[in-house]
């Protein structure tokens, strides 16, 4: 096990920059998950910590070495992809075995080996069986099995769940995690999918556009965070941006929203007439007689919460509330934020 | 007549009938003529009797014949061989990330492409005794002294052959190679270089299996071609000097159309199909049939 440390990392495919000078610090055993949207260089990170993409610059360690020059092999990682890229011509046990057998091991102690992994994953029956005569779920394990077997220090997973049907996901989501919990080594782990990143990570990075957007534990991002683009990505479903104006009144400074209505706003006083986004979590709208004016859309119950799609003020919301409402479409509702975060428009930033 | 048209068997045999007539009457009518005239004394000009086994007791004992099947097997086996290994290097080669990538690979297919006529003439001349360009180059370098007589020496004017066939041969082993490579997804080979597979390590356990079936239907046919190859020694040899380039096909012809033993000639093209039948065969079941590439349970 091994803490895996990116200092300054960028990546170049010619001329166009992919990557542009990313740090990130992942503590030993931890579980980190990239996420971003698609083409933001997630996965050319992770290749790149891997040792299958050369890294144009910066530094990458894996427990404390250096790592850029150092050959795949060699950096005693293991790691499972989004195709899975189990060997077609090899049984399930010759797949988990691979790397003992190019290591040389006794016949002995691969059987001994890929029988533990196989254990653990409920491959044991499946030994001898070719990848194809596999269902999705069952080859997504063997892939695990995989790199189980290397007993590696560093397990990194590329979106290693996209191509499950979403129950299934679900189901392997856990067991990765229960995984982890049990192994305990570190592991870098890809994907585009943000509920997957809050329910695996012990520690999230958001990625946009080749750079990290913000870095924390899934709740930190949550509740606190840094900009548009991690308040917009995190949460589902997605924050509610409405504009308004910080003001200054008796009650100290507010923000006035696009039909007058006045929040509190925890800012300083110089802001004063500054035009503000108002960022709402769907689950912070609340219906009430003080809210602002809303014009109900759809309405969406799914049994323990109701989701309300509306307008306010030509801008899309949706609020998800416990109580169950029997709004008709067109009908004018007021919505009140509890809680709101203030973004700077133009740069983006939290205020 | 509804309900007929509407039956699967009856469709699929109403579809199949024209390719069927068509196969018969230009494939096995011929093939048939061919068996039975082995079995005959035809001659040209002059339809034969029913003789039995005769003309193959008689090229049993023939020293041309027996010479003619020795030099088809080695023609075909070193051919073969060559084509395999150097057609794999090439379209490993060109499978990398190389510059001018498409101009290469439509060079590589120029000798596939230029009627097996002109490309043999090429090679007539660049073996000419007196005007090889071979000889001459050698000679320029202070390498030989005198020009080298490639088809006039028995086993020059064998492994001259050779070489033009595999000139001939190998864009088509290597292309059709190239493309099985292709399919193969690169992320197998991410995988196995993080297992710790070495570049030649990962040929063997991940290129190699990946390619066999790819490789048994191209070693199949470039068998079959080079055992059958005709236009090439007829051209350059004629089966000479000496009788050591005649492969089974041209001394089939020799024998059958310039020398009128329609019969004995019949029967040495015919003598050549179970081998033809036996090198499908160990392609079929030796090679492509892998459990892992089949569906289900079998193993
Ligand atoms: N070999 C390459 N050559 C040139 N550009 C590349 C190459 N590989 C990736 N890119 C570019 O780098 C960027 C990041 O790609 P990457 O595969 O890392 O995205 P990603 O975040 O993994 O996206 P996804 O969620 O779709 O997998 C993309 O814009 C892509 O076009
Ligand atoms: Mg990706």
């Amino acid at each position: 096990m091994a803490a895996v440390t990116l200092k300054g990392v960028f990546k170049s495919f010619g001329s166009t920059r992919v990557v542009h000078g990313v740090d990130i610090r992942i503590e030993d055993g931890e579980f980190c998950v990239l996420v971003g949207p698609s083409g933001c260089g997630k996965s050319t990170l992770l290749r790149m910590i891997a040792g299958l993409e050369e890294i144009s610059g910066g530094e990458i360690e894996i427990g404390g070495r250096v790592v850029n020059k150092v050959p795949p092999k060699e950096r005693d990682i293991a790691m499972v992809f989004q195709n899975y890229a189990l060997y077609p011509h090899m049984t399930v046990f010759d797949n988990m075995a691979f790397s003992m057998k190019l290591a040389g091991e006794s016949r002995e102690k691969m059987r001994q080996r890929v029988e533990v992994a196989a254990n653990i994953l409920g491959l044991i029956e499946y030994l001898d069986r070719y990848p194809r005569q596999l269902s999705g779920g069952q080859r997504q394990r063997v892939a695990m099995g995989r790199a189980i077997v290397r007993d590696p220090q560093v397990f990194l997973f590329d979106e290693p769940l996209s191509n499950l049907d979403a129950k299934l996901r679900v189901q392997m989501r856990t067991e990765i995690k229960e995984l982890h919990q049990r192994l305990t080594t570190t592991s870098i782990y890809v994907t585009h999918d943000q509920i997957e990143a809050m329910t695996m990570a012990d520690k999230i990075v958001v990625m946009n556009d080749g750079k990290t957007e913000q870095i924390g534990t899934p709740l930190e991002l949550y509740d606190n965070p840094a900009n548009l683009f991690v308040a917009g990505f995190i949460g589902s479903p997605a924050m509610n941006f409405l504009n308004g104006k910080l003001i200054r009144s008796e009650a100290g400074m507010q923000v006035q929203m696009v039909d007058g209505l006045m929040l509190p706003a925890p800012t300083s006083a110089e802001q004063e007439g500054r035009e503000v986004v108002v960022g709402v979590r769907p689950e912070h709208l609340l219906v009430r007689s003080d809210g602002v004016h809303a014009e109900v859309v759809v309405v969406e119950p799914t049994g323990a919460d109701t989701q309300i799609f509306c307008k306010v003020g030509g801008t899309d919301v949706i609020a998800v509330v416990r109580e169950r409402h029997q709004f008709k479409p067109g009908e004018a509702i007021r919505l009140y934020p509890e809680l709101t975060f203030l973004f700077d428009p133009a740069s983006g930033k939290r205020l | 007549m509804h309900r007929l048209l509407e039956n699967r068997n009856f469709l699929g045999f109403a579809f199949m009938l024209p390719a069927g007539v068509l196969l018969l009457l230009f494939l096995t009518y011929p093939l048939g003529l061919g068996t039975w005239l082995g079995f005959t004394d035809a001659k040209v000009g002059r339809s034969g009797e029913w003789i039995g086994l005769d003309n193959y007791i008689y090229l049993w004992g023939d020293a041309v014949a027996r010479l003619s099947v020795f030099n088809t097997f080695f023609y075909t086996v070193v051919a073969s061989v060559i084509k395999f290994a150097l057609g794999l290097w090439l379209a490993i080669l060109l499978n990398q990330n190389i510059p001018i990538k498409s101009f290469v690979r439509a060079a590589v297919l120029l000798p596939f492409i230029v009627p097996t006529a002109l490309s043999a003439i090429a090679f007539w001349w660049i073996y000419d005794a007196q005007f090889s360009i071979i000889s001459w180059t050698l000679v320029k370098l202070g390498w030989i002294d005198t020009y080298i007589d490639f088809l006039g020496q028995p086993w020059a004017a064998r492994l001259s052959t050779i070489a033009a066939n595999i000139w001939r041969g190998v864009p088509f082993v290597a292309i059709c190679l190239l493309a099985g490579l292709q399919t193969i997804s690169p992320s197998l080979y991410e995988a196995a270089s993080i297992d710790g597979a070495t570049p030649s390590q990962q040929f063997w356990y991940v290129t190699l299996p990946l390619l066999t079936p790819i490789i048994a239907v191209v070693m199949t046919f470039s068998v079959l071609f080079t055992f059958t190859d005709f236009q090439l020694i007829y051209v350059l040899t004629r089966g000479g000097p000496l009788n050591a380039t005649h492969l089974m096909a041209t001394l089939s012809f020799q024998r059958a159309i310039s020398g009128g033993g329609l019969g004995e000639g019949a029967a040495l093209a015919t003598a050549m199909i179970p081998f033809l039948l036996a090198a499908i065969l160990f392609s079929y079941f030796g090679l492509q049939r892998r459990a892992w590439q089949q569906g289900g349970g079998d193993k």
